[in-house]
């Protein structure tokens, strides 16, 4: 078993950090565990979590900014911008349900994995949120970087290096980030019947008109079932969600229902069931199915997400879900990862990538977790990885590029 | 003018090979893209921030990323500073040159490669300018978000470089969160891609280090960047109050209320009258600040949004309230307010700083600038971008006297520095550059400055590009 390390400052996760570089001994890092099994395995005597690190520092509503330490739950943040009508616009998922692991996500492993949800099509992802770090990198140095504004260029922008690198940069200690009025109302339209094929223009073409689509997921028959216990309407679902002021949502949904007409008949669904069922867009839940079985999460040009699963299906058993448009594609393998013929794929279809979210023991020993780099930009990752973590001691392999060379 | 500020000594020993590393780089691009004469150098020695001016010792205008990558190759084998240049409008001196350096100018590689509508991207050369990427796609309805001033002429590659943001990016984000892609040609002349179609990338995020990273990092040949679909129709309206205070909390409450309009401007009594007097806008001239508050959708959404402002400006006493009935007269208000900076240039000599505070500091910052300014016997006009806390008061002084210049050039760097002690940033959109360069302890500690140079370090080792920016002269890696 390995020790658990749990700092109370950020002084003492410094000394921590620094005392292992010494004696070149790996840290696992993490913070609630909540993505435990994401990335590659880290071998680590020992694990450092952010969790003991907690708490809201300032919060100012009409400044539309928060600054959290790493630790805190994200459960907590939510709670307190939702006394003030406010949220994360990035709708930060909940992994727990797939992965199959217990306790609490905090605000900085949520970050330090740019997880993000169904309005990353207009709203960014996390790392458009994230304005400001302090981290503890390699050396044990405490370092800051960008700030608690939402405009700022001055020097590097080390917070979107930050953002998504799996905590082998350094260990969060505090994020500043950007937070935005929750919407007042939300409304969904559904699309019945489509192929994922029609669907993929049916969601292009929302896209593409002023009424500001929020949302847009396509859910084959395969899947359809398990959203909203079942109450979505018969045949494969195209779902669109507007959403802000009430008077304003009336209006775009009629305009939005009415252009869709040309692709499908339409229903609606009204603010409790479009909550539901983002939500469960959100966190995966067709394939929270307590499996180890395969479950990729791919990248691609939204146009091409439908191709890349129709050219699967010819190979191997894939099922699979689309949203940000079709460029979020999730797919669940019927036995094995498939990783080559997915990669070689997503190439061949213009480029993206695929990151094994959740698999056996046995199969992530095997299968790199993230899409390998190109030869160039795989040793700058490296050099950049080693700028921060000399040593090489902060989760070492928890991505597959960005080692020491 | 002074000359405050320090450039890095030019290579003596490159400075004498001039002859040849000239006759070296006609060898790897067409000779009408090879600027070398004295006279021809003269329009490439400074950029927008006019104070200061270098001669390069040449400069290339390549048309392709093979060039650009073959230039590279060179001046890396040679270590020969490589100084990147868009279409020279940097309020920082980011784009200005060394005596030692060749500059790199971007601007005729100006071709739209591809747009596509179904993923709702467009693929640029990094010399196409800022505008024509929306007027390339208005007609369809679409439109790429960040908007600076200098959008008429400023590159898609300078943005990039300056992650440059404008007067609607409260709504939409800067150039960093409407880049998806780029093209870049690393110190060695590799050529890398970052990014692409996919809403995200993989690995570490090295597009979003690049964004901002002031041509520091490598040189951006081509950038594939977000398009979004026009609104139906926007509406800007004026709010006149009788203090900035007054102003400033009415600001405040309209976010509070939970509505983000898609631009919230601000200009002081001295903004309002030097536009006023050029654009003819109809903006009031019996009010101390004026807020153009600007929001958008569909007519009823419109509607409903305005109710609300006007009721919470009404409790801030607003004294003046009007809405455009027209697009002429939209395009009117928006005309007095984009011209600031021209409208200033007739009537005086002024440097624009550039500084983010946090919203609730905003009356403080205006008050404190306003003592700093009379404290150097000077004159100041604020117009800034309300929503964000990103300011930008003009110091009105005059040229040919240095010791004005001086007095402009010392209350400027207290400004800045009054904008970090509030809790902000010493640039929100113009970039460090020259400029503020030796400003950025002030802001961040020798260990956070060290870790910024280890990473720019990990692209450029040697600091061939852009070398006498962004990093104080002491201290470097």
């Amino acid at each position: 078993m390995a020790s658990q390390l749990t700092p109370a400052t950020e002084t003492e996760a410094a000394e921590i950090i620094r005392d292992h570089a010494e004696r070149a001994a790996p840290l696992e890092i993490r913070g609630g565990g909540t993505r435990a099994g994401f990335g590659n395995a880290v071998q680590a005597a020992a694990t450092l979590s952010s969790s003991g690190l907690s708490g809201i520092l300032t919060y100012n509503p009409a400044e539309m900014v928060m600054t959290a330490r790493a630790g805190t739950s994200v459960a907590e943040i939510e709670a307190a911008l939702d006394a003030n009508g406010q949220a994360m616009a990035f709708e930060p998922p909940d992994h727990r349900p797939i992965m199959g692991t217990t306790g609490e996500p905090t605000i900085g492993g949520l970050f330090a994995v740019n997880a993000s949800g169904p309005r990353r099509i207009t709203a960014g992802a996390a790392r458009d949120s994230l304005l400001g770090v302090r981290f503890v990198n390699g050396h044990g140095e405490i370092v800051k970087a960008g700030g608690r504004v939402m405009k700022n260029v001055t020097g590097l922008d080390l917070v979107k290096l930050m953002a998504g690198s799996h905590g082998t940069l350094g260990l969060l200690t505090e994020v500043t980030f950007k937070v935005l009025p929750r919407p007042k109302t939300a409304a969904t339209i559904v699309l019945s019947g489509l192929d994922d094929e029609a669907a993929t223009h049916a969601m292009a073409a929302a896209m593409a008109l002023p009424v500001e689509v929020s949302g847009a997921a396509h859910l084959p028959e395969s899947v359809k079932s398990r959203f909203l216990s079942g109450g979505l309407p018969e045949g494969p679902a195209t779902v669109l969600r507007v959403e802000g002021l009430e008077a304003s949502v009336a209006v775009r949904v009629e305009k939005l229902a009415a252009a869709m007409q040309r692709f499908a008949s339409t229903t609606r669904l009204g603010p409790e069931e479009t909550a539901v069922l983002w939500r469960e867009i959100r966190d995966v839940k067709p394939y929270a199915d307590g499996t180890m079985r395969p479950l990729w999460r791919v990248s691609v040009a939204p146009s091409q997400g439908e191709k890349l699963v129709a050219a699967l299906r010819l190979a191997t058993g894939v099922d699979a879900f689309y949203d940000w448009q079709g460029g979020l594609v999730w797919m669940r393998m019927e036995a094995d990862p498939e990783a080559e013929i997915l990669r070689r794929y997503i190439r061949a279809l213009g480029g993206g990538h695929a990151t094994l979210v959740r698999a056996s023991g046995a199969v992530r020993a095997s299968v790199a977790a993230f899409e390998p780099q190109e030869p160039a930009l795989a040793l700058l990752s490296q050099r950049v990885k080693a700028k921060f973590d000399p040593v090489g001691i902060l989760n070492p392999g928890r991505m597959t590029t960005g080692e020491p060379a | 003018m002074t000359e405050a500020i320090k450039f890095l000594e030019p290579d003596a020993a490159i400075l004498a090979r001039r002859k040849e590393i000239v006759d070296d780089l006609a060898e790897l691009v067409p000779p009408e893209r090879l600027v070398h004469e004295p006279v021809e150098l003269v329009p490439f020695e400074t950029d927008g921030f006019l104070a200061y001016r270098r001669r390069p010792l040449a400069v290339v205008l390549p048309e392709t990323t093979a060039q650009v990558a073959a230039v590279m190759k060179y001046c890396h084998r040679y270590g020969i500073p490589v100084v990147p240049r868009g279409a020279g409008t940097s309020l920082s001196g980011g784009a200005i040159p060394q005596e030692d350096a060749v500059v790199l100018g971007l601007s005729a590689m100006s071709r739209i490669l591809d747009i596509d509508y179904a993923n709702r991207t467009a693929t640029v050369q990094a010399g196409v300018t800022n505008l024509s990427i929306s007027d390339a796609v208005g007609a369809d309805g679409f439109f790429y978000a960040p908007d600076p001033s200098s959008q008429l002429a400023c590159t898609i590659g300078g943005n990039i470089g300056m992650n440059s943001g404008g007067a609607h990016c409260l709504k939409y984000g800067v150039t960093t969160n409407n880049l998806l892609g780029v093209k870049l040609v690393l110190v060695d002349g590799t050529v890398v891609e970052l990014g692409g179609k996919a809403l995200d990338t993989a690995g570490y995020d090295l597009l979003g280090v690049v964004c901002g990273s002031e041509g520091q990092l490598g040189i951006v040949t081509e950038a594939t960047v977000r398009l979004i679909a026009k609104p139906e129709g926007a509406r800007p309206v004026l709010f006149g109050f009788d203090s900035a205070e007054a102003a400033g909390s009415c600001v405040a409450d309209v976010i509070g209320a939970g509505i983000v309009p898609v631009a919230i401007e601000f200009m002081d009594k001295p903004a309002i009258e030097i536009c006023e007097a050029f654009a003819h806008a109809g903006y009031p001239l019996d009010v101390e600040a004026l807020l153009i508050v600007e929001v958008e959708g569909s007519e009823a959404e419109m509607e409903a949004m305005l109710a609300s402002i006007v009721e919470i400006a009404r409790r801030h006493g607003v004294r003046t309230v009007r809405e455009s009935q027209s697009a002429l007269e939209a395009a009117l208000i928006w005309k007095g307010r984009k011209s600031a900076f021209g409208a200033t240039g007739r009537i005086a000599d002024y440097i624009c700083m550039d500084g983010t505070v946090p919203l609730g500091q905003l009356a403080y910052v205006l008050r404190k600038t306003s003592e700093i300014i009379d404290r150097y016997g000077l004159r100041v006009a604020n117009v800034f971008h309300a929503g964000d806390g990103n300011m930008h008061p003009l110091i009105l002084y005059n040229i040919n006297d240095p010791e004005d210049a001086a007095r402009a050039e010392a209350a400027g760097m207290e400004i800045l520095k009054l904008c970090v002690d509030a809790g902000g940033c010493l640039t929100g959109e113009h970039g460090v550059g020259i400029e503020k360069r030796d400003l950025m302890r002030h802001q961040y500690s020798d260990v956070d400055l060290a870790q910024q140079m280890a990473v720019r370090a990990a692209f450029d080792p040697a600091w061939i590009l852009n070398p006498s920016k962004v990093f104080p002269l002491e201290g470097r890696e």
